[in-house]
């Protein structure tokens, strides 16, 4: 399909109807002139470039611009291939390292490095150390992840093991110091990857909640976000029209390669994620670092690219996406629940302004990926590329276009605020007195009494502390003066966990249950809560 | 120019930041403050032509006091320019420049919200 012509023998713009000669600009690294016939290549023939050294490689932020340019036909005929680029906390990763049979041998049962366990039910003497397992000595400080960067910066790393002794395996226990170049294999395999785009985070409580989404400022104090937009690979072929099994990548430094879909892969939400391996040994710390995040814990920064052959013009249109195509919900992480409210949906293009607007506030953004090391990432493998270091693959199988992200199926019943609480509560108004309200306390089971308003509505709290306290002071006459205005409440479909939480963060005894416009429907107290578990574990 | 005042017990209960300014005129930022009842450490920012003035007398009133010059350190070869510092300061020292994370230290009021919200740990506040 394609001719490889003379050094600029042909000038710009000749041609007949069909067939067209455009000098590619300084901007690919290598200037490059081809004849095209027909707006459709084949993979061999991109890797024939490759090889020669004729190959014409952008990234995925360029693309934009010159399809917009060029037309998706011209940029079918001019590049061959577009680059993309992740770097963000990639927690579901991890390696498997085969360690060597011991003299005598065990079969390992458990196994620690630097003091963080690694799952030691594979075979004998095969680890899997997870990114985001802590350590037993430092914490959230020191994880999984900070074992694999140790590694691959060459730092021993102390095991300890245990066996389970067996006739082929006598030894019970072992301990050594080994160096990434020391152990047989050191595979990275991680389950999932590259995330397609990820919600966005805020929080609406009134406390700082720390998370794996970083920390949030209560009171809709700030928005993290991550993903690399329209760097992302699978944001440049939503479709997985290459992205598959067997696909070559850029993985921390090296070469490795798609070899599935990734676990919660949902393609239909573009929600995609991959599962992807690569040798430890031959990654590099410049593309994998270790991470904490704070009152969260450990986690490993990826930096991962997959280059996308511009084999038609379909694939052509789809890199020419921009962060303005690509949207994502912001999720109040203020609700503690599997379904987050959300309270916007913003493009990356919004996010990485570095506002978004949330009720009339100007709210300011941070991102938790590294957008410029995803740059990186995708400058890397273009200049592999053009280097003839990096081949394209093509894929053996293609990933799944409907992938699965149910709720967990929870067998054993989770008791909710509603269930438990009691309704008999007694509700009074501002006006009452000092001794009116002491009577109510005196004469009910309560040490609490929700003030509600003309209306019904929450207003305050008075507990028989204040009383006691007001009494004491003695010139106080009405609960108006002295009710905690406020109030921490719980809905009745709130797990009883996250009430018995609240109680237990604020320090106090007792939460009016109201419902959505604040009517009081009961109270949920610690003496609920001991009564149901007593009864669940003795009754 | 930005003052860290340690106050010692003693001398916690005396009206120190409002006599400064009444002696010297100038115009006072109190930009972070910590006091209980028996010490305090509040950090102020202070016009330059006035910072010298004001240092001196807080000092002649029993104060510690530290010039604030670089309150923030960011370990350039620890930064992965995520950005996480971002939105988390209450006084915008760091942004961004063509995606890479650049500070204006002059602006930190070392509060500590950014070391612990780096993933990578690669930030510092001097003399703390």
């Amino acid at each position: 399909m394609y001719t490889q012509p003379g050094n600029g023998s042909i000038p710009r713009g000749s041609g007949g109807p069909g067939i067209g000669a455009v000098v590619i600009p300084q901007l690919f690294n290598t200037p490059c002139l081809y004849i095209v016939f027909v707006e459709e290549k084949s993979l061999s023939e991109i890797n024939e470039r490759i090889r020669e050294g004729s190959v014409c490689v952008v990234t995925a932020e360029e693309m934009p611009d010159l399809v917009d340019e060029l037309g998706t036909d011209g940029a079918v005929r001019e590049v061959d291939v577009v680059t993309t680029g992740t770097f963000g906390a990639m927690c579901s990763s991890g390696v498997f390292l085969n360690l060597g049979h011991s003299d005598p041998p065990i079969k390992i049962s458990r196994a620690w490095l630097n003091r963080v366990e690694a799952y030691g039910g594979v075979a004998a003497v095969d680890l899997f150390l997870g990114a985001t397992q802590p350590s037993e000595d430092k914490g959230n400080e020191y994880g999984g992840a900070h074992v694999i960067e140790d590694l691959v910066t060459g730092r021993e790393v102390e095991i300890k093991a245990q066996g389970s002794i067996t006739d082929c395996y006598p030894r019970l226990d072992l301990e050594t110091a080994l160096r990434l170049d020391d152990f047989n294999q050191a595979t990275m395999v991680n389950p999932r990857n590259a995330y397609q785009r990820y919600d966005a985070a805020i929080n609406s409580s009134e406390r700082t909640l720390h998370t794996y989404m970083g920390t949030l400022l209560p009171r809709h104090g700030n928005i993290n976000f991550s993903g690399a937009g329209e760097l992302n690979p699978i944001s440049n072929d939503p479709n997985l029209e290459y992205l598959g099994i067997g696909t070559r990548i850029f993985l921390c430094g090296t070469q490795g390669y798609i070899i599935g879909t990734g676990t919660q892969h949902y393609p239909q939400d573009n929600f995609s994620t991959l599962m992807v391996k690569g040798d430890l040994k031959e990654m590099s710390n410049d593309y994998l670092r270790a991470a904490t995040f704070q009152d969260y814990g450990p986690s490993l920064y990826v930096g991962l690219g997959v280059p996308i052959p511009v084999l038609n013009e379909r694939i052509a249109g789809n890199t020419a996406v921009r962060d303005e195509d690509i949207s994502t919900d912001i999720l109040d992480y203020g609700v503690p629940r599997r379904s987050r409210p959300v309270v916007k949906t913003v493009s990356y293009e919004d996010l990485y302004t570095g506002f978004v607007n949330i009720e009339g506030k100007e709210v300011k953004t941070s991102p938790l990926s590294s957008r410029y090391m995803a740059r990186q990432v995708a400058d890397a493998l273009r200049d592999l590329i053009l280097k003839g270091k990096f081949f394209l693959s093509a894929p053996v199988e293609q990933l799944s276009l409907t992938g699965k992200n149910d709720p967990m199926r929870q067998t054993r019943e989770f008791p909710l605020v509603g269930d438990v609480m009691s309704r008999d509560v007694v509700t009074v108004h501002e006006d009452i007195s000092i001794s009116e309200a002491a009577w109510i306390i005196v004469g009910g089971t309560y040490d609490h009494l929700p003030v509600v308003s003309e209306s019904e509505k929450l207003m305050g709290i008075v507990t028989a502390w204040d009383i006691s306290k007001a009494v004491a002071n003695g010139k106080i006459s009405q609960i108006s003066e002295i009710m905690t205005r406020r109030v921490f409440v719980a809905s009745p479909d709130e797990p009883l966990e996250l009430a018995a939480r609240k109680l237990d963060h604020h320090k106090i005894s007792a939460l009016p249950v109201v419902d959505k416009d604040n009517h009081v429907m009961g109270m949920i107290t610690s003496d609920d809560m001991s009564r149901l578990f007593s009864r669940r574990r003795y009754g | 120019m930005k003052l860290v005042l340690h106050v010692e017990p003693g001398i916690v209960r005396q009206p120190l930041v409002s006599s400064v300014i009444l002696e010297t005129g100038a115009l006072v930022n109190i930009e972070r403050a910590k006091v209980d009842a028996v010490s305090g450490e509040i950090v102020i920012d202070v016009s330059s032509d006035k910072c010298m003035e004001v240092k001196t007398a807080f000092e002649q009133r029993g104060v510690k006091v530290v010039l604030l010059e670089v309150p923030v350190i960011r370990d350039e070869m620890e930064c992965i320019h995520c950005g996480a510092c971002i939105s988390i300061c209450p006084t915008g020292t760091f942004r961004f420049e063509d995606f890479k994370v650049i500070e204006d230290a002059g602006k930190c009021v070392q509060c500590g919200a950014c070391i612990e919200a780096c993933p990578q740990r690669a930030l510092r506040l001097i003399l703390k």
